[in-house]
């Protein structure tokens, strides 16, 4: 049933055949403990090789895993009492997007984050975790909320992009869009993002904007997909591993620019090989967060914020 | 170009006068993207750039843009010393935009500046999408924000003119970041009082139309302007949506409930006259 991603290839069949050799010593008089040894250790380096050296590429694959944990997977691993809050009061509500209220340990939270399924049905109806307008609308109405009883806002980022169709242009994407980052940027509460999946452009950036970016090691950072920007670039969608690679949309590349502040390591083989050590990662990451943002005020954390994004991009002064 | 005109549609073809318009030399004359009408361009230019047939609205560049608005003499160009890195490495990034600056004398798809509107003072950033389609990248980002921050210290009311085909995709991630930078300073001219009038012409689509272009007080567009977040194609292929023949043009968002106005262009400067008198106290309100 577990997606295998071609590079994995070669663990899994290694994997297979110890397993094999195991089943054999099992079952027959003949001893293979130490071709068994042997191969574990193989397997070791290998994993260590593969895993160790993704390539743009194959963090793409992993960031898009099918058994990727969920915004929903890491609010029930981190924070407890969580209680779901649904509508943007104006048109609906958007299942592409989870909020509501919790406990992270003693400190009550906002979280808000995409919503993807793991399989057809789950995506259907959370859209593939593309937000239509009124998604971004229940995240800011949850935003203000958190301002108001002075609550911290921890986003989860996990979207190929903000849904493209017809309805969602005539319900105003882009001033949704635009409506979060301008306000984001105003509230008076730390807000701390994490990108956890992919995170495509302006409609991950739209729950973005905070005092903290974080990224998951395996996780995607774009302005556009790696498809895309091939078929834009070069004509050519085929070119994608390409365009990942030109692009430098993976967390080591954007904790290089500038943009983010830490890479939250993934457990051997990714976030889906262990739900709970990758919760843990997050935890220590968010809890150091929380703790150098808590005792801020509220006018140098806004001006913080300023100058974390003013100093984004790079341009020559002739 | 004139010797365009024989391989394209022949919809010309009935137009009085055209065979006499044709003698004279090139560049003289432009036709009509909409109604294919051919007029001499000083008398094109004299009109805005729109149509005295159909009153379609071509594109304005952004020196006839200010030229159009400003009292003569008054605009005082910011920041353009910055200039575009290839922060990514972009292989042939360098060569487009050198491509670029000779086809369009700029340096960058926006121009930010301040003067004086009817003696109204003014900041203000005009973007020119003959440059790399007024895609926008770091420069752009730290140009609008720069006129922003420019505009809150000395009180000025802010007008920004958007032509955007999205986001520079040679500049990657930094290209999405410049829409949060931009929308970040937007908030801290907006909390100081500050006045913001956004005036959305032909294209502007993705990054640019999901951030400042649709932070405005006020936000205006011009006839038949193109604006949308996603592209059309994109929608069509994603959804097999039908979609209508005005979809995301100006009219469809104004009737959609997602523009103030739509505003020919000729009424344009006095639009903006009022409103920045209505606003007299300048750009905050300290
Ligand atoms: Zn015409």
């Amino acid at each position: 049933m577990k997606q295998i991603l071609e590079f994995e290839k070669p663990i899994v069949n290694l994997k297979e055949k110890i397993a094999e050799l195991k089943k054999f010593t099992d079952d027959s008089e003949i001893d293979l403990s130490e071709e068994i040894i042997t191969l574990e250790k193989r397997l070791a380096i290998l994993e260590d090789d593969i895993y160790g050296n993704l390539k743009p590429w194959q963090r793409v694959q992993m960031a898009r895993h099918q058994e990727r944990p969920t915004t929903l997977d890491y609010i029930n691993e981190l924070f407890t009492d969580f209680v779901e809050f649904h509508g943007d009061r104006s048109f609906g509500d958007d299942e592409a997007i989870v909020s509501g209220i919790a406990f992270y340990k003693d400190t009550p939270i906002t979280v808000i984050g995409h919503q993807r399924g793991k399989n057809t049905k789950e995506n259907l109806r959370r859209n593939f975790g593309m937000p239509h307008p009124e998604g971004y609308r229940k995240a800011l109405r949850h935003m203000k909320q958190a301002e108001k009883f002075n609550r911290p806002i921890i986003t989860f980022i996990d979207t190929k992009g903000a849904d493209p169709g017809k309805e969602s242009e005539e319900r105003g994407q882009s001033e949704a869009i635009a409506r979060n980052l301008m306000e984001m940027a105003g509230l008076t509460v730390p807000i701390i993002c994490i990108v956890i999946g992919e995170g495509g452009s302006g409609g991950a950036l739209a729950l973005g904007v905070g005092d903290r970016i974080h990224m998951l090691e395996n996780s995607t950072y774009s302005v556009i997909s790696p498809e895309g920007a091939a078929a834009l670039l070069w004509k050519d969608s085929g070119l994608a591993q390409k365009a990942a690679e030109s692009m430098k949309i993976t967390a080591p590349d954007l904790h290089e620019l500038g943009i983010i502040d830490e890479i939250i390591p993934e457990p051997k083989g990714g976030a889906h090989r262990d739900i709970k050590e990758q919760a843990k990662n997050i935890d220590l990451v968010l809890d150091k967060s929380l703790n150098e943002l808590k005792n801020v005020s509220e006018d140098v954390l806004l001006e913080q914020r300023w100058e974390k994004y003013k100093q984004i991009g790079d341009y020559k002064e002739l | 170009m004139l010797k365009d005109l024989f391989s394209k549609k022949k919809k010309y073809a009935s137009i009085p006068n055209e065979q006499a318009k044709l003698d004279v030399p090139e560049g003289l004359m432009k036709k009509c993207d909409s109604c294919y009408k051919i007029f001499y361009r000083k008398e094109m230019n004299k009109n805005l750039n729109v149509c005295p047939n159909c009153g379609h609205h071509h594109q304005l560049r952004a020196w006839e843009r200010i030229e159009s608005l400003f009292d003569e003499g008054t605009f005082q160009e910011w920041d353009s010393g910055l200039a575009p890195s290839n922060p990514l490495g972009f292989p042939g990034y360098e060569e487009k935009l050198q491509k670029d600056r000779e086809k369009t004398g700029l340096n960058e798809g926006v121009v930010t500046g301040k003067g004086l509107i009817d003696g109204q003072a003014t900041a203000f950033a005009v973007m020119d999408s003959s440059f790399r389609m007024g895609s926008m990248g770091s420069v752009m980002g730290e140009r609008i924000a720069r006129a922003i921050e420019n505009a809150k210290e000395q009180s000025l009311p802010f007008i920004i003119f958007t032509a955007s085909g999205g986001a520079r995709m040679q500049e990657g991630v930094l290209s999405l970041m410049q829409m949060s930078k931009t929308s970040v300073a937007i908030k801290r001219f907006s909390e100081a009082g500050g006045l913001m009038i956004s005036v959305m012409t032909h294209p502007t689509t993705g990054g640019v139309s999901a951030s400042f272009a649709s932070l405005g007080d006020y936000n205006f567009a011009e006839p038949g302007a193109l604006i949308g977040f996603a592209g059309r194609r994109i929608i069509e292929q994603t959804t097999r949506e039908k979609l209508p023949d005005d979809f995301q043009t100006a009219e469809f968002l104004f009737k959609h409930g997602q523009l103030d106005q739509v505003v020919h262009r000729h009424d344009l400067k006095q639009l903006l006259v009022t409103i920045l008198k209505i606003h007299e106290k300048g750009g905050t309100s300290s």
